[in-house]
């Protein structure tokens, strides 16, 4: 059993989650992800790591909660056990020291993006981070990430806050202020890594994306993760997670990852006060 | 004189049929197919046995079982001293009698066979084991004094847990690192519960973990610590990782909605028990028309899961004749009885899909066989021009899967074959690496549980020697 030290709602719909799993700190790098399980009955879920503390032996994640699995770990209060957490799973994301990074992050993938700014800015890296959301009070973590980056742009759909506009305004605003990224790291949710793939594609900006399909085991066996990456079937828990943005067959893999949909959201449908689940 | 009257005994070739469930209750449930013989039919079938002076059954016995001494005892109602014997070179005969493929092994050996009527082994041997379980209480071998050596078993399928029943009686220190939340592996995720209950397989578990095998679940080598890392504190390896991934048909549309590779599909609905949502929570689709391709033991599996989910038909679609099906006749038997329909001589060639991304038909080929390949089966041959649609809603691929790649992706020096699995010498199963040893599917790719049982055997002997340096 894995103990959860801390959980709470950080903005609307996303919840900081910090467990301690001393052999998964142990060992966890930028880019990988864990399998959870929310109690017995459970499925087991992929969730991207967000940050950890080696020496404290946790590892903290940010998810959202969309169906019965992550409305089960939402619930979850700090001293409460969790059956499985395990990991790190998949290819940690490749750290090299290119120049510029710009890393973009959406949804919970401005968790999962951090680690990723904080490794290519001690890679010697000069980093650049964009951030996008809906308004401005569905942003996190901004200080943690102005520390590791040059600079944080971010854009909001309404105009709360940085740029109003949506993540297609990414290379008009980094040709505004004359940056040209060697590399493009997308960490959030599958719509915003297509389309910052589908903008950077013309301008022939390296973009690695974050995939983030259904998986089952997450160590290479069921087979369910795979996606199409230059005609190609690859499985994103063992080949990736991360994957040139470019080359994905973004049409079938938004459609892969929406084949559950009506199971996910099922149990909220049958809640009732004696269980609710 | 002794010999002739030896010779004038009448063979009784009267083979015991095994009860099972009748196909129209079965298919609603996912409980037991076989149900086991009562003790009398036991009796009488071990009965049967002629007491070879030099018996084959053995030899088939990956294993080696010393098969005619624990039949005796079952003719002489001495079943503590059978099991005994039995355990003596099995530590899972509760799973072998289920899922051994005992035609192609010992049963074929028998002399009966000849006859068409070779001793059920399989079914005896699952007898003694339900014996014993129905006993209430499991004997503790005998344990060797302990070596004070440390032992790492990466996988807690049937080789990791043969591995680790040998050496920790052998007196070694032995730890098993599993990277799902369920001991059992293939035994867990891939046979369903309607061919080998999942109490048994934890009880078979329990078993080790009682012999003192300590068990660490949820923690992937290669991973969370890598086999170097873990070698700084074990003095001996061995890789029991199992399956990895599916292998698919490579044609067009195999990565639409509703097709599976039969890993996920049985996945889903053993380890994850999918056929209980929502009270489980991993979802299957319960589709109406169902496709399994293949013709192994895993696509019979997975048809008759489908059966049970409750599709109105299913199809087995396999490009050989039904003489080269590959899954144990028994288990073929057992599909048709429950309603799946073979459509032999079919290869599929193309998926399509509707707008939504849903695979909603299949496009395949009729074949006739050809001339004998490699295999030594007659190699299928596409009939030109023969292409038909048929509409399906789900398609499960069953057609084999590769070694799983983690630990050759993160162990360097370690031989790997073109196919990615592990070499090792047949002879003691050890790697490249002198302190690493691996059996099972990540040496063979798919194979038979028996087989990474045989691997297990081999690997433990010779890590024993190993470790007490007598080599």
């Amino acid at each position: 059993m894995y103990k959860i030290i801390e959980r709470r709602m950080i903005v609307p719909n996303l919840h900081e989650f910090i467990v301690e799993a001393p052999a998964v700190a142990e060992s966890v790098k930028p880019g990988n992800f864990v399998i959870v399980r929310a109690d017995q009955y459970g499925e087991r879920i992929p969730l991207s790591v967000a940050d950890w503390d080696r020496q404290a032996g946790t590892v903290t994640s940010i998810f959202m909660q969309v169906g019965g699995s992550t409305a089960k770990l939402a619930r979850q209060k700090p001293g409460d056990t969790i059956p499985t957490y395990v990991g790190p799973l998949g290819r940690e994301t490749v750290i090299e020291n290119v120049g510029t990074v710009l890393c973009v992050g959406g949804c919970y993938g401005i968790g999962s993006i951090y680690p990723v700014a904080r490794a290519m800015k001690e890679a010697g890296n000069k980093v650049y981070t964009l951030l996008e959301a809906r308004s401005s009070f569905l942003l996190y973590w901004e200080d943690k990430l102005a520390a590791v980056s040059d600079k944080v742009f971010v854009v909001t759909r309404d105009g709360t806050k940085g740029q109003k506009g949506h993540i297609d305004k990414l290379p008009e605003l980094m040709q505004r202020s004359g940056i040209t990224p060697q590399l493009i790291v997308v960490n959030g949710c599958t719509f915003q890594m297509m389309r910052v793939s589908m903008a950077t594609k013309p301008l022939g900006w390296k973009t690695i994306v974050n995939m983030n399909p259904i998986m089952i085991d997450g160590t290479g066996m069921c087979g369910v993760c795979r996606l199409s990456v230059g005609g190609k079937t690859k499985f994103a828990c063992v080949d990736g997670p991360d994957f040139d943005g470019h080359e994905i067959d973004w049409a079938e893999f938004l459609a892969r990852r929406k084949s559950y949909n009506l199971e996910e959201v099922d149990p909220l449908r049958r809640s009732s006060c004696r269980s609710h689940f | 004189m002794a010999e002739e009257k030896q010779e004038k005994r009448k063979l009784n070739l009267n083979r015991q049929p095994m009860p099972k469930q009748d196909h129209w209750e079965r298919i609603k449930n996912f409980d037991e197919v076989a149900l086991g013989y009562p003790t009398q039919v036991a009796v009488d079938e071990a009965s049967r046995c002629l007491q070879c002076k030099k018996p084959l059954c053995n030899q088939g016995c990956p294993v080696g079982i010393d098969i005619p001494d624990f039949i005796k005892h079952i003719v002489e109602g001495d079943f503590g001293s059978g099991i005994r014997k039995i355990k003596e070179t099995n530590a899972l005969p509760a799973i072998c009698g289920r899922v051994c493929p005992q035609e192609e092994q010992c049963e074929k050996m028998c002399i009966l066979g000849k006859k068409e009527a070779p001793i059920a082994i399989g079914r005896l041997e699952r007898f003694m084991a339900d014996w014993e379980a129905a006993q209430g209480k499991i004997e503790v071998p005998n344990m060797a004094p302990r070596t004070g050596k440390k032992v790492a078993i990466v996988g807690a399928g049937p080789a990791g847990i043969t591995v680790s029943n040998d050496l920790v009686i052998l007196g070694h220190d032995v730890t098993i690192f599993e990277a799902l939340h369920e001991c059992g592996g293939v035994l867990i995720y891939g046979i369903p519960e309607f061919r080998l209950p999942k109490a048994i397989v934890n009880r078979e578990v329990e078993y080790v973990r009682s012999l003192g095998v300590k068990i660490y679940t949820d923690f992937v080598v290669g991973k969370t610590r890598t086999v170097d890392r873990l070698l700084e504190d074990f003095d001996a390896l061995f890789v029991g990782s199992g399956a990895g991934l599916p292998w698919f048909m490579e044609i067009p549309g195999e990565n639409l909605n509703g097709v599976y590779s039969a890993n996920e599909y049985l996945t889903r609905v053993n380890l994850m028990k999918g056929f209980r949502f929502p009270e489980y929570q991993t979802p299957v689709k319960r589709p109406c028309r169902v496709a399994v391709v293949g013709g192994g033991n895993v696509a019979m599996d997975s048809a008759r899961t489908a059966v049970r989910l409750g599709a109105d038909e299913v199809h087995l679609v396999y490009r050989r004749s039904r003489a080269e099906l590959p899954a144990r006749t028994e288990e073929a038997e057992n599909a048709e009885e429950e309603g799946v329909i073979f459509d032999l001589l079919t290869l599929p060639v193309r998926l399509i899909g509707d707008e939504q991304g849903w695979v909603k038909e299949i496009e395949c080929l009729k074949m006739e066989l050809g001339e004998p390949d490699a295999s030594g089966r007659r190699k299928p041959v596409p009939v030109e021009g023969s292409n038909f649609r048929v509409p399906f809603d789900a398609v499960v691929i069953a057609i084999g899967n590769s070694p799983n790649p983690l630990i050759p992706m993160t162990t360097p020096g370690l031989e790997i074959s073109k196919k990615g699995g592990i070499v090792t010498q047949p002879e003691t199963a050890r790697s490249s690496r002198p302190t690493i040893w691996a059996g099972g599917d990540i040496v063979r790719g798919a194979a038979t549980v028996i087989s990474a049982m045989g691997d297990g055997r081999i690997a433990a002997a010779s890590m024993h020697k190993y470790l007490m340096k007598q080599e």
